[in-house]
């Protein structure tokens, strides 16, 4: 572990700490269907990411994109049913995670990697107090005592900087305020040193300077634990703060990555000039916003072609004939658009 | 612009907090607005932003007359509403509608578009007589940018930003002259985002309806609005223009809110100082003496405990400001939208 290797395809940002197998967490052309009483949703159709350690990865979607069923499915947490695996895979250390024993998976969940969500009331049990629900996994996973444990969970407490964490740790969830719940949070999916943290939309329930608050907690967290981040997110202004690379979702599909300053600066794909085009902004005084047409798409009745190709303004006939694949565009980005050179090109 | 249609005065709504089940008896107050005052012209938008918990939403339902304030007024023309009840207060409904945040309950289930558009002009027959309703909603539906033919669809037939223009056309049935928007597109997706907000701009043009316009999202806020008013527990500590409030803000919470708002911008990462505001906003049961924003503030002093700021021009600024330090600070590096 100790030689370091710089990996093949380092995107800026890496930290570029050595992994025996290259790749801390791959998802490769991974598929999920939702089957349904009315009709089966094509929920992920060939989603493949990967993140290294010391990186963040913002995956930028609308709901129904599918990025927090990735999400679900890389923890091990999907409803099944009506959430079926058809196809792909997600390899922790080179090793595929859909294919292992129930022990094998939960001994990575924790450990390998750790999630927290939008919702920390509901992510909590209301039941148990905050300090026993951390200590509870020193207890269980580290065999610790009682009075160790405690003060492994008060330690926590204390490194997501909750005030006062001694007289906290017997506080149960609804004593806590929204943002000193999701501090709670990452505080207990941290508690066992993950390798990889999953973040699903976590600061989407805040208000902007508790937001800012919990933003700069986790991006200090990962500088000092060297930690590989999957920041899922529908807000295009945390994701120019803190990712490395981005890649966007649409109706199941990665349609655009790039690393964050080339995706900002020249999107290579319709769908994410659209976005980038709709949000207003606090330091423009804007006229009348630019939108993309439409609704997205269905997912029991995905279109023919490029799925985006209705609401497109480029679309040509090829595009409600031709499913585009996702292929590099230049260097370190990759569009799954036809036009993406077009795109790129343009001045 | 300059004929006021709306103006508010100190303006207060307390909820009491009871304790005991047989013998209630009350042990303090929810101090969810505390003494608001503003004026909204006729034609403009104000915008309303402040953190949850600051009063906001209560602020819209007072507005509406859907609660008593505890004490204050609110004039459209000349007429006090608070004051209002029966006919008369029925009556004035007509000209003050609302669109509320959430299009997923806010549209009762069971009833089909046709029926939800047309329940207004049942309660106001005078708006449109009986046989022309059904044409009437058809014209409502193709105001909002919906399909007429959906006329007999139910809501959960429509997406979020569907349905919320299916809220937006019925505030608009009976005509109003204003509109207050409690969050109106914080349900939705960025792209379906801005198209609600270009139609709520569209309508006002076309039918000079002023709006107040009650969100969290600054930026949001700074795309619709013509003056601002931002509020901290329960009081307005600022308010000005869309340019004084955004470009020159002096209140110190202000500063800190624009401050934190992210900008989709890589490359502005490390040439922006973000105002990191301690702690949480305090309890609107027992809030601190003196200036309310004290205890999160970097600028307090002893006075700040003692005296209550008032909102007003102070010096070295052009628009109204509840600090005792007010100081004009450039937060939002500005640049016009190309």
């Amino acid at each position: 572990m100790s030689d370091i290797l710089v990996s093949e395809q380092s995107a800026p940002g890496t930290g570029g700490s050595g992994r025996p197998s290259g790749r801390l967490l791959e998802v490769d052309d991974l598929r999920v269907e939702f089957r349904t009483r009315d009709g089966v949703a094509k929920v992920i159709n060939g989603v493949t990411y990967h993140v290294d350690a010391g990186e963040t990865l913002a995956v930028l979607g609308e709901s129904g994109s599918g990025k927090s069923v990735t999400a679900q499915t890389i923890m091990g947490i999907l409803d099944t049913p009506p959430g079926f695996v058809t196809g792909g895979q997600v390899r922790f250390h080179g090793k595929d995670m859909l294919r292992m024993s129930n022990e094998e998976r939960r001994r990575i969940r924790g450990e390998g990697i750790a999630m927290i969500f939008q919702d920390a009331l509901s992510a909590l049990n209301p039941v148990f107090t905050v300090g026993f629900q951390i200590a509870e996994q020193f207890r269980v996973r580290r065999g610790m005592g009682r009075a160790e444990a405690k003060k492994r969970a008060i330690e926590m407490l204390d490194q997501v900087k909750i005030p006062n964490a001694k007289g906290r740790f017997n506080n149960y969830p609804h004593q806590f305020s929204g943002g000193m719940r999701q501090r709670a949070m990452i505080a207990m999916s941290l508690a066992l040193d993950p390798e990889v943290l999953i973040a699903d939309e976590p600061t989407t329930a805040l208000d902007v300077t508790v937001q800012a608050q919990i933003m700069d907690l986790l991006a200090e967290l990962q500088r000092e634990r060297q930690m590989g981040m999957i920041l899922i997110t529908h807000d295009l202004g945390v994701v120019a703060d803190v990712a490395d690379r981005i890649a966007v979702m649409y109706a199941g599909r990665i349609v655009e990555e790039a690393d964050v300053y080339d995706l900002y600066a020249k999107p290579a794909h319709p769908y994410t000039l659209g976005l980038i085009d709709s949000i207003p902004r606090l330091d423009e005084k804007g006229q009348q916003l630019r939108t993309i047409k439409g609704l997205p798409p269905n997912l029991m009745n995905i279109p023919p072609g490029c799925p985006f190709n209705p609401r497109c303004p480029m679309a040509q006939p090829v595009c409600r004939e031709k499913l585009p694949p996702l292929l590099q565009v230049g260097t370190g980005r990759a569009s799954a658009c036809h036009f993406a050179e077009e795109l790129v090109n343009r001045v | 612009m300059s004929e006021n249609i709306l103006e508010v005065r100190d303006l207060v709504k307390h909820y009491p907090v009871t304790q005991g089940v047989v013998f209630k008896k009350t042990v303090g107050q929810v101090k969810a607005v505390d003494g608001v005052s503003f004026d909204l012209r006729a034609g403009e938008t104000l915008g309303v932003v402040g953190e949850s918990g600051c009063g906001k939403s209560t602020l819209a339902r007072v507005l509406m007359n859907l609660e008593r304030p505890t004490a204050g007024k609110v004039v459209y023309k000349g007429q006090d509403i608070s004051k209002l009840s029966g006919g008369a207060l029925r009556r004035l409904r007509r000209q003050i509608q609302l669109v509320m945040q959430d299009p997923y309950t806010s549209l009762n289930p069971r009833m089909t578009v046709g029926d939800l558009l047309g329940e207004p002009f049942e309660i106001h027959p005078e708006v449109a007589p009986k046989g022309s309703r059904r044409a009437k909603v058809r014209e409502l539906l193709d105001l909002v940018g919906l399909n007429p033919e959906h006329i007999n669809r139910y809501p959960h037939q429509f997406s979020g930003g569907q349905r919320q223009r299916i809220g937006i056309a019925r505030a608009l049935a009976l005509r109003p002259e204003v509109i207050v928007c409690d969050e109106p597109v914080s349900a939705l997706d960025v792209s379906i985002q801005a198209q609600v907000m270009n139609l709520l701009e569209k309508l006002q043009g076309e039918f000079g309806l002023s709006y107040v316009f009650i969100a969290h999202d600054l930026s949001v806020v700074r795309h619709l609005s013509d003056r601002v008013a931002v509020m901290y527990l329960g009081k307005i500590v600022e308010i000005g223009t869309e340019d004084e409030i955004y470009e020159r803000p002096t209140h110190p919470y202000t500063q800190a809110l624009l401050s934190a708002v992210p900008v989709p911008d890589p490359t502005q990462r490390n040439n922006k100082t973000i105002i990191r505001l301690t702690g949480d906003v305090p309890s609107p049961i027992s809030p601190p003496s003196g200036c309310r924003f004290r205890t999160r503030c970097w600028k307090a002093q002893d006075v700040c405990a003692e005296q209550v700021p008032l909102l007003e021009i102070r010096r070295g600024s052009d628009h109204p400001s509840a600090c005792h330090f007010a100081e004009k600070r450039e937060i939002v590096a500005s640049h016009e939208a190309a």
